[in-house]
């Protein structure tokens, strides 16, 4: 029986990799879309716009599940079109990540567009009166700022993507979630398993609300605050 | 590519019961957790600290774990209990805990009554203090005062939070796929990929149907915030 709570916490470990990577993909993206949103290029907002449409339109589930088993064939018709025998396997944590970062990148990219448009027109201006150049301005003037504003959108984001985690248990990924409905059909006692996993999440997701509080008090520091 | 599969008549059948399980699911879980909702959100901001510790807590758990763990609890947690098991052959309401439509339904229903609950207290807590202060000055009690001008305000200004519930619920539902025998959108798409390995057909065809009915919610939202904001809406003329 504890064997099954062990393998539930080494679980744990590969659900934290799963979602630190999977923010890592998201947040990338997220800045290349809202640079691509607010760039004024009409190829490039379209593209942006699709993109955080079409994403945030269709539940994580079929995204997943269209990356996962749709791509696998669609690698393997490839291979099969350039004459290769080989057939592949999309590997569940790969796909997991990849998809995961594929989602919240949407979510990120108007999170990050809102905070770049809330940072004061005169700031870039100052920086261009400075000879700065672009990445020169964004480095030193639009990124540290953008975290000030971004970080209560960012906290959201990151709380939802934690729990998006489990639904890579659904693609065959042995992490907690998965690991827990294992240890239900074997020992035929589901309840105390999974108020174990949700337990863990719990602690998860309360962790990192402390961790970004802490982070956003940080950030905070020098902005006035007006007592109603 | 093969589309025409998809395209069958038995096939658009199986995508049409989906789409008549999903939404079932979805309007049954967003009435009934509009109700738990309404419940509390007046308790988390009313007056006994022993309830508004009790729904806070209970509105952490929900928002801090994933529903699918919830789903798991629900469906094959509660089964194991022996307490329900006792029931669940004779003693009704327990009978229900058999069927996967109504253990679905309770976990979406639990999951979005703690979210909307959150926001309709915010906007009850965000309510203009003069508006408090002239009811009171017309000598309405504590109940008139939510009746007449709380609740009706902070109800409309929830709409844009709670537009995105919705569509987040909408989406929600796709993991009602997870719980065998439920055929929704999701789950109609598995049983065509399984029948004739089409995986990204089949799922290509779900993920339109969530699309087109994502729009569809939101246009609706549109109108009806065009109605009942309309007198927050910044002059025009």
């Amino acid at each position: 029986m504890n064997d099954y709570y062990i393998a539930i916490l080494q679980g744990a470990v590969l659900t934290v990799g799963v979602s630190l990577l999977a923010l890592l993909v998201s947040i990338v993206l997220g800045l290349l879309g809202a640079g691509a949103k607010l760039s004024g290029h009409p190829t490039l907002v379209g593209l942006a716009t699709a993109y955080t449409t079409v994403v945030r339109g269709i539940p994580d589930l079929v995204v997943m599940l269209l990356v996962f088993y749709g791509g696998t064939i669609g690698l393997n018709h490839l291979l099969e079109a350039m004459g290769s025998h080989a057939t592949v396997d999309i590997n569940p944590f790969l796909a997991g990540v990849l998809t995961i970062g594929f989602i919240y990148g949407a979510y990120m990219t108007e999170t990050f567009r809102g905070a770049i448009l809330a940072i004061p027109k005169g700031q870039m201006e100052a920086a261009w009166a400075f000879g700065m150049g672009r990445t020169q301005a964004f480095l030193r003037i639009t990124a540290p700022q953008m975290v000030r504003y971004a970080l209560p959108g960012f906290t959201n984001n990151w709380l939802v993507l934690i729990k998006a985690t489990a639904l890579v248990s659904l693609i065959g990924l042995k992490e907690m979630t998965y690991l827990a409905k294992q240890a239900s059909a074997a020992t035929r006692s589901p309840f105390a398993f999974f108020l174990f996993t949700a337990a863990l999440f719990l602690v998860y997701t309360t962790v990192s609300l402390y961790a970004l509080r802490k982070l956003n008090d940080r950030y905070s520091l020098g902005s006035k605050r007006v007592q109603l | 590519m093969n589309w025409a599969i998809i395209f069958e008549t038995k096939n658009l059948i199986l995508f049409g019961n989906g789409i008549v399980t999903t939404l079932g699911l979805l309007f049954s879980s967003l009435a009934i957790g509009a109700v738990l909702a309404l419940i509390f959100a007046l308790l988390l901001t009313g007056p006994s600290a022993l309830l508004r510790w009790i729904v806070g807590a209970y509105t952490y758990i929900i928002r801090g774990t994933p529903l699918l763990i919830q789903i798991y609890l629900i469906y094959y947690g509660l089964g194991q209990l022996e307490w329900i098991q006792a029931r669940w052959d004779t003693v009704w309401p327990w009978t229900h805990f058999k069927e996967p439509f109504f253990c679905a339904l309770l976990a979406f229903s639990l999951n979005t009554a703690g979210y909307t609950a959150e926001m309709l207290a915010g906007a009850i807590r965000e309510t203009n203090p003069g508006e408090i202060e002239a009811a009171q000055a017309f000598g309405m009690n504590r109940t008139q005062i939510m009746l007449r001008i709380v609740l009706p305000s902070a109800m409309r200004r929830t709409l844009p939070a709670y537009s995105n519930e919705v569509v987040m619920m909408l989406q929600s539902t796709s993991l009602a796929s997870a719980v065998p025998s439920m055929i929704d959108i999701t789950a109609a798409a598995g049983r065509i990929y399984s029948d004739y390995y089409l995986p990204f057909e089949a799922y290509m065809a779900a993920a339109a149907i969530y699309l087109v009915a994502t729009f569809c919610l939101i246009g609706v939202f549109r109108l009806l915030e065009n109605h009942f904001l309309a007198y927050l809406a910044p002059r025009t003329h």
